[in-house]
């Protein structure tokens, strides 16, 4: 008995150390959290330097991330919202729930500069059709206009832009490139289309399965087969207009209990400590300074001659009609 | 009778209430001003919903089409190796989240699947492409073919042991043995087999979208998961839910007037017991469209009450039911602490038509059998259930929890807006590793995952088990 009463009272003890402890909520997507992923090693690096306590709570991609802030409204528990892209930040910014980062962003390295006051960039990459080296070679399209309007065999998997982020980048890059002619360019395109996945994993899956020789997915992918499964196999084409950019951010909510240690976050967030680990757990680029060198596969990378990207303000006005404008074309 | 009655009626009174719940609140986000009416005409949602119907259909049709034969040949042969594992494995696609069986059904069929790899062996040049309605049907086909034979068989393995012994006496041959005695027995389980089927398919949507080749074949649930996540507009995810909802009930009179028209066993149980049980079905029926709310307006007379259950909870999109409920605890503790139990609420509710659906047949024949009997003896309450309602119901029963199991397990709908980082099931561990490259986890889980859905499976139908009776 009287050991069972000094074990509650250490736990009682142990539960108010805790509770003595900051806590920073941040809500972010789940493969940012996973076990391989970046988030356990920031969480690691962050409480080391910073005395509190780093709790995620992960959803299941940057969508839903906004989503769930919305119907939280002001009562949400977020600190910080990190996994958010470009795409989507004039809708965040909009909902009013988020505070100035107020943090001096010199260092960042993402292509076109930064300079939104509300949210920090964490890494990058550009949308790329990956191909299957087995059956493809890199020489077979060099522009989207090629990959567009050449005919042929080859199949492709794309991701759905009502449903998936990657969709909507494929939609945005043809947009960007081709203007007013982008439903003309669907409907070319359209024989090519193998099928269209509600999200990434799906069309990834059917690509790796050897369903189709190319997917929509990043220029980074083929880093991951490099890197973690030693294989040269899978390449991405480089296109002469350009690549279309996604960027991921995180902001702090107007909401967070203790602002000054959401900065800190934020300031650390664009700092070596958690741009090093970028690369090899999230499969990006890192959007600000890195202590060491990028691993040698990211050398091998497609480097796009430019970077495509509209404002979050012309998506935020444009999506729906863009999207209306798809679904005419490939829908018949 | 009056007690089991307005026990029926607290059930639906809950689950209308749970169902309500979810719609109330995600009215409260919709859009002031949102031109609800237009978008519900436009031509969009027009097509959708016309797809919606078409590829419905056609599954359920394909899917019980095949079940019958198939479930007939497993009731033929009651003795044969390995029945057993095979009926359980019937309950395994179930369990398995939309996305894995793709992926298996693209390994045996797909444009590299072991069928065109077959075909060209064989040095033949046609090749099979599924993508497209093909590739749904087959899918579907795949999900729901062996719920269905499932349903079917325990429909044949209800016939009276006289009947059989009749139909051996008087010389059948295989056509009439079918016309007389096993197709009454299916027919009594085929509306809820085919309305459950029909469900399933409507709501359907990795599926349709992965192997439908393009946004031409775009489902009501397509809208919803849009309507609610990249355009965020609660009240018109609500429309569409209400829409699907109505499909799903239309379809649901539909069939209900085809089973008591044609086929008098169906309506037995209300010859039988004129009046009281008659008027408390009407009674919860009434309750039931108050409780719900004014967002839906059925036609009474024909409906059963546990008929309406299935209606309501399984053509309700699992990710609206999720939101819905995710607001509503906002209002309280916070999503996370109710996390666990919203799920399990959640899934239970959505596997319930599937339970009142295996168990009513039986349930209703059992009654008409023994009804006076245990009257006149007086037997009643626990001792009843023990000693007369187990020993039929259980194997339905066991079948009914075994499927539940099934589904709730493979659950992705509700588990995605409730989950956690300390919170997770095998499924959502499962789809976050394909979407980070690792598939060969992913496929390691899938396994471990059909592995439990056999292990659970087993361990339901083993403790339903009926208990052993000297063969009559």
């Amino acid at each position: 008995m009287r050991r069972l009463i000094a074990a509650a009272l250490a736990l009682i003890a142990l539960a108010s150390f805790a509770h003595a402890k900051e806590t920073l909520t941040i809500y972010t997507y789940d493969g940012f959290t996973s076990d391989w992923g970046t988030g356990p090693k920031v969480k690691a690096a962050f409480e080391t330097q910073c005395d509190c306590t780093v709790d995620f709570v992960a959803l299941p991609d940057g969508v839903a991330l906004l989503n769930r802030l919305k119907l939280e409204g002001a009562a949400t528990k977020a600190d910080i919202v990190l996994g958010i892209d470009t795409n989507l930040t004039a809708e965040a910014e909009a909902t009013g729930l988020f505070a100035p980062h107020e943090v001096t962003a010199s260092g960042l390295t993402v292509p076109g500069g930064w300079s939104d006051k509300t949210f920090l960039p964490f890494d990058w990459g550009y949308f790329a059709v990956v191909f299957d080296g087995d059956k493809l070679k890199a020489d077979q399209f060099r522009s989207l206009k090629e990959f567009i309007e050449k005919q042929g065999p080859e199949k492709i998997v794309i991701e759905d832009p009502r449903t998936a982020t990657p969709g909507l980048g494929l939609l945005l890059w043809i947009k960007a490139v081709y203007g007013d002619q982008a439903k003309d360019a669907w409907e070319k395109l359209k024989p090519r289309i193998l099928t269209v996945t509600p999200g990434w994993s799906e069309a990834y899956g059917l690509f790796t399965k050897g369903e189709a020789p190319m997917v929509l997915s990043y220029t980074t992918s083929p880093a991951y087969h490099m890197i973690a499964e030693n294989t040269q196999r899978y390449q991405a084409f480089a296109f002469a207009e350009g690549h279309y950019m996604q960027i991921e951010v995180a902001g702090m909510t107007k909401s967070a209990r203790n602002k000054e240690l959401a900065r800190r976050f934020l300031a650390f967030m664009i700092s070596p400590g958690f741009q090093d680990l970028v690369p090899e757990t999230n499969w990006m680029y890192p959007a600000g300074p890195i202590s060491k060198p990028l691993p040698a596969a990211f050398d091998r990378l497609v480097k796009p001659a430019k970077s495509l990207i509209f404002s979050s303000e012309e998506v935020a006005r444009n999506r729906k009609t863009w999207t209306e404008e798809w679904l005419a074309a490939t829908s018949r | 009778m009056t007690g089991a009655a307005s026990g029926g009626i607290a059930v639906v009174a809950v689950v209308a209430a749970l169902t309500a719940a979810a719609f109330v609140p995600l009215i409260g986000h919709a859009r002031a001003g949102a031109p609800l009416l237009d978008f519900l005409t436009a031509p969009y949602t027009l097509r959708i919903t016309r797809f919606t119907l078409l590829q419905a259909g056609l599954s359920t049709l394909l899917s019980v089409g095949f079940a019958i034969p198939l479930a007939r040949a497993l009731a033929h042969q009651p003795q044969f190796m390995l029945r057993g594992t095979l009926l359980r494995l019937m309950a395994l696609p179930l369990g398995l989240p939309a996305l894995v069986g793709v992926l298996g059904i693209v390994e045996v069929f797909g444009q590299r699947g072991w069928v065109n790899g077959l075909l060209a062996a064989i040095g033949l040049d046609s090749r099979l492409e599924i993508y497209g309605l093909t590739g749904i049907l087959l899918a579907h086909v795949f999900f729901n073919m062996p719920l269905a034979a499932r349903m079917v068989l325990s429909g044949l393995e209800a016939i009276p042991y006289e009947s059989e012994r009749l139909s051996a006496q008087l010389g059948f041959t295989p056509a009439q043995h079918w016309r007389h005695v096993e197709w009454p027995a299916v027919r009594q389980v085929l509306p809820g087999t085919l309305l459950l089927v029909f469900m399933l398919c409507a709501a359907s949507f990795t599926i349709v979208l992965t192997l439908g080749g393009g946004p031409s074949a775009t489902t009501l649930e397509v809208a919803i998961y849009q309507a609610l996540r990249f355009d965020f507009d609660p009240g018109q995810a609500v429309v569409l839910a209400l829409l699907q909802l109505l499909l799903c009930a239309s379809c649901y009179l539909l069939l209900g007037r085809l089973g008591t028209d044609i086929d008098p066993g169906m309506t037995l149980g209300a010859r039988a017991r004129p009046g009281s049980r008659g008027s408390g079905r009407r009674t919860g029926d009434w309750l039931l469209i108050a409780m719900a709310g004014a967002f839906i307006a059925l036609p009474l007379v024909a409906i059963v009450i546990s008929g309406l259950v299935a209606g309501l909870t399984l053509a309700m999109p699992p990710i609206v039911l999720g939101a819905g409920w995710f607001v509503l605890a906002l209002g309280f503790e916070g999503p996370f602490s109710i996390a666990p139990a919203a799920v399990v609420a959640g899934n239970a509710l959505l596997a319930l038509p599937f339970a009142v659906r295996i168990i009513e047949p039986a349930m209703l024949g059992h009654a008409q059998a023994y009804d006076r009997l245990v009257l006149s003896l007086g037997i009643k309450g626990l001792t009843r259930f023990r000693l007369i309602d187990w020993p039929v119901l259980g194997r339905p029963a066991g079948l009914a929890a075994a499927l539940a199991m099934a589904m709730s397990l493979g659950d992705l709908g509700i588990i995605t807006l409730f989950g956690s980082e300390d919170f997770l099931t095998l499924p959502y561990l499962l789809l976050q590793r394909m979407g980070t490259y690792r598939t060969t986890d992913a496929a390691g889980l899938a396994l471990i995952l059909g592995g439990l859905c056999l292990s659970l499976i087993w361990t339901a139908e083993w403790m339903a088990r009926p208990a052993r009776r000297s063969t009559p």
